[in-house]
């Protein structure tokens, strides 16, 4: 029985390749992607916590965290299709209007 | 009976190890590719990749509800709006290697190594023991001790995730929509537009069936050459048009393609061939 640590590290290394994806990536579908792996890192850790536990709870937030996820993806991805329609670009650096 | 149950679960075991760190090696790889490779398209094959494999091991540690959700939700629902949405950026969608900010990419991986130490240590010192025993979260239980929880425990969350859902959807409906700025253009004034753009045929399709079964390839003309017209602008790759140049002619652009060579090749174009 391989024990539930080895998931919970797992799912450590995962979201923070996912970290590092955020900050180092400059288009912003790539960096949407990365926030993605990030919250499947955490449910991994989540259902691995459950499973050590034996209750359900984990998986519940598991749950909620997916439905939560596909929510913000969808309004994400029509956040960035508008900015696109107006600069021509995906790259988070070219959003910058608000900083002069 | 529980003998034999031990047995299977030992043999269970074993399976799960080397099923365990055969896909952990793969995701790993896979997801330090997607944060590696420069195309937006590699990097969502790449995170499906990993999506499967999370959806697998989900499976494993006895949460085969998740796992479905996984795959429906998440590598069917979510990497499909994922590519939709890189149709319209663009195919060919990559980063630029300029670096905005002086020394970002060295400062975010020693943040990101920093944060894995810190977490592998958090991890290593805490006592995580072993799984407990299998109970009603696994089998065909599982769905309905998920389902008695979510509508008993968390129901009012869950509604609240019906109202997250309505807003998103409308949310994107409202961002998504353009509002048009000029009136509809009449079928007079596109024929009238099409007749003054001295090109009143449509561009010739690809040559498809020249040397290749791909779209990207470009038809050859009567005289051997190679029609830039006829490969579409979102396809023609890294050496294609800029983004927004429309219907204008890929003029000075190379499009990567194969060497032509073999009369069969040469034949097969001419039958492709269109009027110029």
């Amino acid at each position: 029985m391989i024990s539930p640590a080895n998931y919970v590290a797992l799912a450590a290394i995962l979201f923070v390749i996912g970290g590092v994806g955020v900050l180092v990536r400059r288009n912003a579908l790539v960096v949407f992607m990365c926030v993605e792996l990030m919250l499947n890192a955490v449910n991994l850790a989540f259902i691995a916590f459950a499973r050590l536990h034996g209750d359900l709870n984990g998986q519940v937030i598991a749950f909620f965290v997916m439905v939560v996820a596909a929510a913000e993806v969808v309004v994400g991805l029509a956040i960035l299709t508008s900015i696109f329609r107006a600069r021509k670009s995906a790259s988070v650096d070219d959003a910058s209007l608000l900083k002069y | 009976m529980t003998h034999s149950m031990i047995l299977a679960g030992s043999a269970a075991s074993n399976t799960e190890v080397v099923t365990f760190w055969a896909l952990a090696v793969v995701a790993v790889g896979a997801a330090l590719g997607m944060i590696l490779t420069r195309r937006a398209v590699h990097c969502a094959v790449l995170l499906a990749v990993v999506m499967l494999i999370l959806a697998a091991m989900y499976a494993m540690q006895g949460a085969p509800f998740l796992a479905f959700v996984q795959v429906i939700v998440y590598t069917g629902a979510v990497l499909m709006l994922f590519l939709f949405v890189m149709m319209i950026v663009g195919i060919t969608a990559s980063d630029s290697i300029v670096e905005t900010i002086k020394g970002q990419r060295l400062f975010a991986g020693l943040a990101g190594i920093a944060l894995l130490v810190l977490l592998i240590l958090v991890v290593g010192h805490a006592t995580i023991g072993a799984a407990a025993p299998s109970g009603p979260r696994n089998s065909s239980l599982n769905v309905n001790g998920l389902a008695r929880l979510v509508f008993t425990t968390y129901v009012f969350p869950f509604e609240i995730t019906s109202a997250l859902l309505i807003t998103a959807a409308l949310g994107a409906m409202v961002l998504a929509h353009r509002e048009r700025t000029s009136p509809k253009p009449t079928q007079r004034m596109l024929s009238t537009r099409r007749v003054a753009s001295g090109r009143p045929a449509p561009l010739p399709g690809p040559g498809t069936y020249a040397q290749h079964n791909a779209v990207d390839m470009p038809a050859l003309l009567p005289d051997g050459t190679q029609s830039r017209l006829s490969v579409s602008s979102a396809l023609a790759g890294p050496a294609g048009p800029e983004r927004g140049a429309g219907r204008t002619p890929i003029g000075g652009q190379v499009i990567a393609a194969e060497p032509q060579s073999g009369g069969g090749a040469q034949t097969a174009g001419d039958e492709q061939e269109e009027e110029q």
